[in-house]
């Protein structure tokens, strides 16, 4: 016999720890690292329903929330570097709302390697 | 208090932990370690709720791969790898909130299943999962599917390095040419 409230409690205090992160964090990697602890203990009750139900519909919705998890951290980390490129800087605290990009801040990131050498080639074909 | 019940409370104790560290932690890179401290242990959790196809997706999919592009935004965004001081708000908002809603639903759950017992669950395979997925599930998953496409054209199409926007000195080079 096994009590499900252990696991229930569980995410519950893990959603709250998810919601705690995402208010308090400024870094927006840090937000969406808080955002997955959210959906993993959303994951968590989920399992564990299907336990006290004897079904697999629990486990099935944990798989899509985990498809949709990777989806959703690869689309909001191509976010996150696109406003990293354009202003330096990913606090979203100085996220300017109009669309100047900040007038001393170098328009092409020399950390991104690749991508720098790979922008010419566009802009070569174009000419 | 079953072995299980043992097993599941200090799988639980080791995700809370991790997930304390992962929210309060000064140092982003050890943010994203703690996160694998914590999605292990759900993950450890998953298994002993019998549900192990759930865990090893977790496992290959959390751990593997969405903790690496976190780590990957960490190191692409050029963030200092020591101590930042910057990180966080003001602390009473975010932490009236999220002890609102963890302590709250923990209530909650201590209310209702509080001594609510269910027999261990077997070791599942993954066969009844996959007849429920091909099943009764079979047209959400395909458009799964092309939710997974389309935000990978998304992604693609978002960083791309050459802006849709002319870049000024885009501009200058065509100019000068």
């Amino acid at each position: 016999m096994i009590r499900p409230v252990i696991p229930l409690v569980t995410a519950a205090l893990l959603f709250g720890l998810g919601a705690y992160g995402v208010l308090r964090r400024r870094n927006t990697v840090l937000v969406l690292m808080s955002v997955e602890l959210m959906l993993n203990a959303v994951n968590l009750i989920l399992v564990t329903g299907d336990t006290m139900r004897e079904k697999v519909t629990g486990q099935v919705f944990a798989l899509f929330v985990i498809v949709i998890a990777a989806a959703e951290v690869g689309v909001g980390l191509a976010l996150v570097l696109r406003l990293f490129r354009l202003r330096q800087d990913i606090n979203t605290d100085q996220v300017a709302l109009d669309d100047e990009p900040r007038g001393d801040a170098p328009s092409e990131e020399p950390a991104l390697a690749g991508a720098a050498a790979a922008a010419p080639t566009p802009d070569g074909e174009q000419a | 208090m079953t072995l299980q019940d043992v097993l599941l409370a200090v799988a639980g104790l080791v995700a809370v932990a991790g997930g304390v560290a992962v929210v309060t932690t000064k140092q982003l890179v050890r943010a994203g370690l703690w996160l694998v401290v914590a999605l292990g242990a759900v993950a450890v959790e998953f298994l002993l709720l019998g549900a192990e196809f759930a865990a090893w997706v977790q496992v290959l999919i959390y751990v593997g791969a969405v903790v690496v592009l976190l780590l990957f935004a960490v190191m692409l965004t050029r963030a200092p790898i020591g101590r930042s001081s910057d990180l966080d708000r003001s602390v009473l908002p975010a932490a009236l909130i999220g002890a609102a809603s963890g302590l709250g639903l923990a209530a909650l759950f201590v209310g209702v299943f509080g001594q609510f017992q269910v027999p261990a669950p077997a070791v599942g395979t993954a066969e009844r999962i996959g007849d429920s997925v091909f099943g009764d599930w079979v047209l959400p998953f395909e458009v799964l599917s092309i939710l997974l496409l389309a935000a990978l054209v998304g992604a693609i199409v978002l960083s791309r390095p050459s802006a849709p926007a002319p870049q000024p000195d885009a501009v200058a080079q065509g100019n000068s040419r």
